[in-house]
């Protein structure tokens, strides 16, 4: 039951083997179990999840479901669903219930899925290890006291514990894909504007985006299938055709042309990861496909420029949380100034306010030039390496981070080092492009990813080259031991 | 010592537009506090803003009018603060790149004209509105006009006077209407304008110091404040003081400036790109659209009015001051009167009329048909020039009695009876036979005389002209 793909659940419900009540009370019953020792839900309402159920049996009864209909789905707590609390991970929003529905979670509603809860993650989804949520640490399935990986921790424990079928998360620097490596599924994060944003709380406007979180990349095609599609709520969000993600899943990859950035391999990789990456690749290459060696020479600018831009955009996004309408406001103070400065020095955590300092800082008259403007063209080089690349080649491959998950702890009191786990994430960002990570083995008991960045829009593409290894592999049915 | 005076203005113009600048939001003036404040106006976690197409058309039907180059790309920009009334922290504006380039607005102060720059022209959103006091120490909030589309047009500190600024003012205020971009409506706030004022030391190049004059929605404040601000700045640097850049507030009660905050304690506004919108751009063919339906401009009104219609430069400027006189005027025109008689009319008994009723022309109690009907019994010598004035007074406030109806009960129909003149005449010249004699032996003045005689023996009624002509014809021999 628990590695049953979505197509299974769903062919199960529409057989009537089990209802979506039945289903949905499952894997109620799994988190009342295990959030507990996982802390991987902010919000639970059992009431609300019962009656999406309830409404989905009735549209299976009526035979007029579609792919998702009856399905659980954790969703980051970073979406505004209406009637639920939508903390983003913070103090600020701690007693804010979301008065209307963000696209995402309206298609999923369309969808007929039920929103099984609301997943922790770090606040205003800024951090790498689900440590800097208001709401407690995430825990790693595989072993508790190592960090899950952030910013969408909370749906990545959910999903490696199968405490839901999937989930959704965002993926602003590597927040999707960094956790599934470090938790061992399959995580996608589309072309910027491919999934509209409206309804999601707002970390860096430039490079949010929401993806699928889920067991394989036949769940991910199935999810990516509701997510995506032009919405005129969302300036950024892209026009062009919906596509079935599903359509290319059986694809031959014969004569798949491989790149493999050497600035991947370099210094600061963990050599066990190494290893499993090149086995995987190596799979590959059994499997027909050309490896060719490419070069990204601006990848090692793009964490400092992250750390320029996506502060800017962050300073200027979280000025609303200012105590005048909503959210948290401090309980005394003597004047405006004062209650402005009060609820936000307590309302928000350190990460956060170090970001908006630094925000404040990069677009400050006579910095301005030197820090944000200069970031904004060494993003456009950024960029031009992935276009040199894809002449070369159909998609690139490396490590989806680092290392495996590290100790809770560890990392917390050292920011550079932490913002180092998304150095091979954030450059995917800085172009837009769409990347995934698949499950590529372990090592002492640790699961690793392997990372594919495609061209612009080639998500089907991409979730073909992913689904022939898993054809071939195991790894991503593999779940974390201890969670019955 | 002689001092130059240097001023500049931007003005806030709020475009007609339905609803808000990034929201369906309505905009619509006066309603209950906050019934207007979506989720967008809000601010809300996740929401976004989506552009107003309407306010781009209106940005760009402003920058032909006044000759500019349109931006076929434009930056949205964000200008951050803290302020309770912008419930972002920041402003959605146009910073580096704006929709409208460098224009020019000529005005006439004087009977002189003058080109005045326009620099740029940006879309940006409007912020709301704080309520002081609302219960005790409590200020309100309400979000209404929050995210309203305003365009804001800066110009080249290229006045000299506050009667300049003022001339400006109208001007702008007259052309934002006209092209149907604004509603003009200053007492709520859809025209606004911020004074620069600067003084100079009489030939030098170099610019003084200026303080901004916040805020003015009134021509007369306009005026005022300028003139108390120019006189505050001459005194304080004849005393030797130094003027520092501020930003300054009028007080109608009192009509004084005063410094709200200084240059020290201003923003760093922080503007940077919106990563939520995409660059605006605008195509050629768009222009071109709009162009075709843009209003013919006052100028080209003017120039129409001067080369085919025949009017002085003074009365086709008066006539096209404002959209409603023109329209009033045309369809005087149309209806098939002379025009220079309709141009009399209007910019004498009328404006007369409505200035001391201060009644606007749309409104006015004799229309243009009306008047067009008055206007034609002059031309066809039912009654003189001065006995219609007598009917336009009667029938002012009098909307169920015909003109025709009017001038026969006031008795004015011109005698055009050549019989009926000849008798006039013949009586006339019966008992003044001198003034025959005189006028024969070479004395215009005779003739003139005797024609007054004979229109006083027809109170006023004979016509002028048929008068002139039979008199002429008796007397010279």
């Amino acid at each position: 039951m628990l590695n049953l793909s979505l197509q299974s659940l769903s062919l199960g419900l529409e057989k009537k083997t089990f209802s979506s009540q039945e289903l949905t009370k499952f894997y109620l019953e799994r988190i009342k179990r295990h959030n507990t020792s996982l802390n991987a839900f902010i919000s639970i309402d059992e009431d609300k999840s019962l009656l999406m159920a309830k409404k989905s049996d009735e549209l299976i009864a009526e035979g007029r479901p579609s792919p998702l209909t009856g399905i659980p789905i954790a969703q980051k707590d970073i979406f505004c669903a209406q009637g639920w609390p939508a903390t983003c991970g913070s103090k600020m929003l701690e007693n804010f219930i979301a008065p209307y529905d963000a696209t995402v979670i309206e298609k999923f509603n369309a969808a007929g899925a039920v929103n099984i809860g609301k997943t922790n993650m770090d606040e205003f989804a800024m951090g790498s290890s689900n440590e800097t949520s208001y709401f407690g640490p995430v825990k790693n399935p595989w072993n508790l006291e190592l960090v899950p990986g952030g910013s969408s921790g909370g749906s990545a424990a959910a999903v490696a514990a199968r405490l839901a079928p999937a989930a959704t998360g965002t993926d602003t620097g590597g927040s999707i894909r960094q956790p599934a490596s470090l938790c061992g599924f399959t995580g996608l994060k589309p072309t910027y504007g491919l999934v509209s944003r409206y309804g999601m709380i707002a970390f860096a406007s430039s490079l949010d985006q929401a993806g699928p979180m889920a067991i394989s990349a036949e769940d991910c095609a199935l999810m990516m299938n509701v997510m995506t599609g032009h919405d005129k709520r969302d300036s950024t969000s892209v026009e062009r055709d919906k596509e079935d993600y599903m359509s290319q899943l059986n694809g031959s990859i014969k004569g798949l042309k491989i790149g493999i950035p050497k600035e991947f391999f370099s210094q600061g990789l963990d050599p066990s990861v190494q290893t499993l990456v090149e086995s995987a690749i190596e799979q590959y290459k059994n499997l027909g496909a050309e490896i060719i060696e490419i070069s990204l020479p601006n990848n090692h600018l793009a964490i400092p420029v992250y750390y320029v831009i996506a502060p800017a955009e962050a300073s200027s996004n979280l000025s609303r949380y200012d105590g005048v309408r909503y959210g948290y406001r401090t309980k005394e103070y003597d004047d405006l100034m004062d209650m402005y400065f009060k609820t936000r020095q307590e309302g928000f955590g350190n990460e956060v306010k170090r970001r908006i300092l630094i925000g404040t800082y990069v677009l400050s008259a006579g910095y301005y030039d030197a820090y944000y403007l200069k970031a904004q063209k060494i993003r456009r080089l950024i960029s031009e390496d992935f276009t040199n690349a894809f002449k070369k080649c159909d998609v690139i491959m490396g490590p989806s981070a680092p290392s495996v998950a590290f100790k809770a702890g560890e990392k917390k009191e050292d920011p550079l080092a932490m913002y180092m786990q998304d150095i091979y994430t954030i450059s995917t960002n800085l172009a837009g492009l769409p990347a995934m990570s698949i499950p590529a083995g372990f090592t002492n008991n640790l699961p690793v990813g392997l990372q594919l960045i495609g061209n612009y829009f080639s998500e089907a593409k991409l979730l073909n080259i992913a689904h022939s290894y898993q054809q071939h592999t195991d790894w991503h049915l593999q779940s974390a031991k201890g969670f019955d | 010592m002689d001092w130059d005076i240097v001023i500049g203005i931007e003005t806030h113009v709020q475009l007609r537009t339905k609803s808000k600048q990034f929201s369906g939001a309505s905009i619509e003036y006066g309603n209950e506090p906050n019934s207007q404040a979506c989720l967008v106006s809000l601010a809300y976690p996740g929401v976004l803003p989506v552009l107003n197409h309407e306010s781009v058309n209106c940005a760009i039907k402003f920058g032909l009018a006044v000759n500019a180059e349109i931006a076929p790309r434009s930056i949205f920009a964000r200008k951050n603060y803290f302020y309770p009334d912008l419930p972002k922290g920041y402003q959605i504006s146009q910073f580096e790149l704006p929709i409208v380039g460098q224009g020019i607005l000529s005005i006439n102060v004087n009977g002189q004209n003058k080109n005045v720059r326009i620099l740029r022209a940006h879309l940006e959103e409007d912020a709301g509105k704080s309520s002081h006091g609302v219960s005790q120490g409590k200020t309100g909030i309400d979000l209404n006009r929050a995210g309203t589309p305003l365009l804001e047009i800066v110009t080249e500190p290229d006045m000299s006077s506050a009667e300049e600024a003022v001339a400006y003012s109208k001007k702008l205020h007259e052309l934002v209407q006209w092209i149907g971009i604004c509603d003009g409506n200053m007492q709520e706030g859809s025209f606004r304008c911020d004074v620069n004022v600067s003084v100079k030391k009489k030939g030098t190049d170099i610019l003084g110091t200026r303080r901004e004059i916040k805020n003015l929605n009134s021509f007369k404040f306009i005026k005022q404040a300028i003139d108390y601000e120019v006189n505050w700045q001459i005194e304080t640097l004849e005393d030797g003081g130094k003027i520092d850049q501020a930003t300054i507030l009028f007080n109608p009660e009192t009509g004084e400036t005063k410094a709200m905050r200084s240059k020290e304690e201003a923003n760093d506004y922080r503007y940077f790109p919106d990563p939520d919108l995409l660059p605006l751009l605008v195509t050629q063919k768009q222009i071109n659209e709009i162009k075709q339906t843009m209003p013919k401009l006052p100028g080209e009104f003017q120039e129409l009015f001067e080369k085919e219609l025949g009017l002085s430069e003074y009365d086709a400027s008066e006539i096209t001051s404002n959209s409603n006189v023109t329209k009033y005027f045309l369809s005087l025109v149309d209806s098939g009167v002379n025009p220079k008689l309709s141009a009399n009319w209007i910019l004498g008994s009328l404006f007369s009329r409505l200035n001391e009723e201060d009644i606007n022309i749309s409104h006015s109690p004799i229309d243009a048909k009306r008047l067009a009907e008055l206007i034609k019994r002059i031309e066809d010598s039912t009654i003189s020039n001065n006995a219609a004035k007598k009917v336009f007074d009667f029938v002012w406030d009098k909307s169920d009695i015909t003109i025709d109806k009017a001038i026969e009960d006031l008795g004015l129909k011109q005698i055009s009876d050549s019989g009926e003149i000849d008798q006039l005449i013949d009586e006339v010249l019966k008992n003044n036979q001198a003034m025959i004699e005189e006028y024969r032996s070479g004395k215009e003045k005779a003739f003139n005389a005797l024609v007054g005689q004979i229109m006083k023996v027809s109170k006023g009624k004979a016509n002028p002209s048929q008068v002139n002509e039979i008199l002429k014809k008796k007397i010279t021999k």
